[in-house]
């Protein structure tokens, strides 16, 4: 264009005395910023009598819809004070757009009316909608044992080389981290239990403690807490995927069942791996605390290793197991619940993987609680 | 392949999610060796219906037949008994991701017959080579293209020789060369196999190449504004959505009065003879 960047003007003028003129100058472009058409609307309802509305572009030099979106606010103005707009001034450009715009009128209805229901209706419906997640969580639990039965008679189908590596997904491929975490904890708590029981000089009680919270309960809480992370989540991703790319739909109309064919494997997997993991993180964090021990306690390392074999008993190391089995089957369950929930798009899958581990770790927690007092009661 | 003349017979069918109805009252018949058109805009229900059709979403009034057996009020055995008689097409192929191609294609006659290894990979191989894909077997559905894709889930759908063959959608996303290969593909396998096949499509191309036997589902009206052979309906429906959908805007009438669109869907269906 050669014209260096003029900027933009408006200026208005009354040729007739019903008649406003408004002159656009300059470059009109929608780096700058859209104009505000209020001075020319202010302008205009000003005027009682006002007719016409035109203009003069003879000075202008660049547009785009930051020119377009200006005469539609002036445009709509004018319409609603019954004024003509005169739109031969403008450039030809302009005016066809101006009339693409205008050519279908908006829907009404078609804008999403956004209105907040009552507070009661909102408690309502929340009611409505957790007994209705609730059913289908039971209905997917008895789903899943339908499953589970089949298998037991044999008669469940799904892949054996899916079991195989799923198997190595959630069990080898989880060693690192679950090393890492473990020993941590094991550290941590004997970090912890060091410091109250220095002061009674009972520092050798460390191991102990390591070795009973680590394989009652620390181990299999963080296996499980870290599988519903790991592995629950892949699992809704997973499943959700399949969901949206209709192979869920694939597998109905195959008349071969989701659940035995996609979650009865995963559910097994964990069942078999988890226990694993944890004994495997129970050793991890005896050795992280025998770490704190030695170093810190001057705890020779064999006392150590005496101190800790005397502390814990089978007993220990099966109630620890008894519950990663179970957070196992709760951890795949939910991963795969909200999967085969998820919707047909990809925030959906985001979702599921989200809720997959919230829904995880809530089951881990409660469920632990509730085993707890069944062996306290049953007095293991 | 037995079977009565009527395949599908859909009667007083109502589609709803929830309380939101899609479309109403829709009857209609699907002859044997039929290659029968559902068409009409986006988003006017056509999926839906076929995942109805397919049994995969219970109707929310009336029923749908097979053979004289009425699908929803059946015994699940009952119902997996016809449904194996079903292979479908999806709209993105819908292949099993963890799995190569043969074993895609594999999996329902793992499932269902008792064949040997060595024989369910004959036929894999049969099945693929139908399609244009010998060679592929060993490939996972990510490293094919979006139409190969398609065209293995056409093996897949195959697998079992079906009675009925279901496409959603053959040709969305694919060049217009194998868009009309398909339509070819499409009209050799119900010749070759005598297969009766129902396909939810918009592609006018297509609707010409192969329908002999349609419905027009219209979004406004929520129900079938016209139903017959296509041709039979571009020469002879007067009704203007119809007209200028199937000349793609060029016939379009400015539109009617609904009272006048719907009087004239009467019309079309009574000119249909159903």
């Amino acid at each position: 264009m050669g014209v260096v960047a003029a900027p933009r003007e408006i200026g208005f003028s009354r040729p007739e005395p019903d008649m406003l003129l408004i002159r656009l100058a300059g470059n009109w472009i929608i780096a700058d910023g859209l104009p505000s058409a209020a001075d020319i609307i202010n302008e205009i309802r000003s005027t009682p009598g006002m007719k016409r509305v035109a203009f003069d572009t003879r000075d202008l030099t660049e547009w785009d819809s930051s020119l377009v979106t200006f005469l539609i606010k002036v445009g709509e103005d004018c319409s609603r004070n019954i004024i003509e707009m005169v739109q031969e001034g403008l450039p030809q450009g302009v005016t066809r757009l101006l009339v693409l715009a205008t050519a279908v009128p908006e829907q009404k209805d078609a804008r999403k009316e956004v209105t907040r229901p009552p507070f009661l209706a909102r408690i309502g419906t929340g009611a409505i909608r957790f007994g209705a997640s609730a059913a289908e969580m039971l209905s997917f639990i008895g789903e899943a044992c339908t499953a589970c039965l089949q298998l037991l008679r044999g008669r469940a189908r799904f892949r054996r080389v899916d079991l195989t590596l799923l198997i190595q997904q959630c069990g080898a491929e989880a060693l690192p981290i679950v090393s890492l975490i473990s020993a941590l904890v094991g550290l941590i708590l004997a970090f912890v239990g060091a410091v109250q029981l220095r002061m009674f000089g009972a520092q050798i009680y460390v191991a102990n403690l390591v070795a009973i919270g680590m394989a009652r309960e620390m181990g299999a809480m963080m296996t499980a807490v870290i599988m519903a992370g790991r592995t629950g989540a892949a699992f809704a991703a997973q499943l959700g995927t399949m969901q949206v790319n209709e192979e869920i739909d694939a597998l109905k109309t195959m008349g071969i069942s989701p659940m035995e064919f996609l979650v009865l494997p995963r559910m097994l997997a964990l069942i078999f791996m988890l226990p694993l993991l944890c004994l495997y993180a129970v050793v991890m964090g005896i050795l992280g605390g025998a770490l704190v021990g030695v170093t810190m306690l001057d705890i020779a390392p064999l006392e150590y290793f005496y101190q800790t074999r005397d502390a814990i008993q089978m007993m220990d190391f099966v109630v620890g197991l008894i519950k990663s089995a179970i957070f196992g089957v709760l951890v795949a369950l939910s991963g795969c619940l909200r999967g085969m929930q998820c919707g047909r798009s990809a925030s959906a899958v985001g979702d599921a993987a989200t809720s997959a581990v919230v829904t995880g770790i809530v089951a881990i927690v409660v469920s632990d609680g509730l085993l707890t007092v069944i062996y306290d009661l049953l007095g293991i | 392949m037995a079977g009565t003349e009527t395949p599908i017979e859909v009667r007083d069918l109502t589609m709803a999610y929830g309380t939101f109805v899609i479309q109403r009252d829709l009857n209609f018949t699907v002859r044997r060796g039929d290659i029968f058109i559902v068409m009409g805009g986006s988003g006017c229900g056509k999926t839906t219906l076929l995942r109805h059709l397919i049994g995969l979403k219970a109707p929310a009034r009336g029923q749908v037949f097979y053979d004289g057996v009425s699908f929803w009020e059946a015994q699940p055995d009952e119902q997996d008994r016809i449904m194996r008689r079903f292979g479908i097409s999806y709209q993105s192929g819908a292949l099993w991701s963890s799995m190569t191609l043969a074993e895609n294609v594999a999996l329902p006659l793992e499932t269902y017959t008792d064949l040997r290894p060595g024989e369910i990979r004959e036929i894999v191989t049969l099945k693929l080579s139908l399609v244009g894909l010998a060679g592929f077997e060993d490939f996972y559905p990510a490293e094919i293209s979006g139409g190969m894709c398609k065209r293995a889930g056409l093996a897949r759908a195959m697998a079992l020789d079906p009675d009925i063959l279901f496409f959603d959608e053959p040709s969305a996303g694919l060049d217009p060369i194998s868009s009309r290969r398909l339509d070819d593909l499409i009209l050799e396998l119900r010749d070759s196999l005598g297969a009766t096949v129902v396909v939810v499509t918009h592609e006018l191309p297509s609707i010409f190449a192969i329908g002999n036997n349609s419905i027009f589902l219209d979004a406004d009206a929520k129900t079938i504004l016209a139903g017959g052979d296509p041709h039979v309906l571009l020469a002879e429906c007067e009704n203007p959505k119809v007209r200028e959908f199937l000349t793609r805007g060029e016939a379009g009438a400015p539109a009617k009065s609904s009272g006048a669109a719907l009087q004239s869907a009467a019309q079309c269906l009574a000119g249909q003879g159903a």
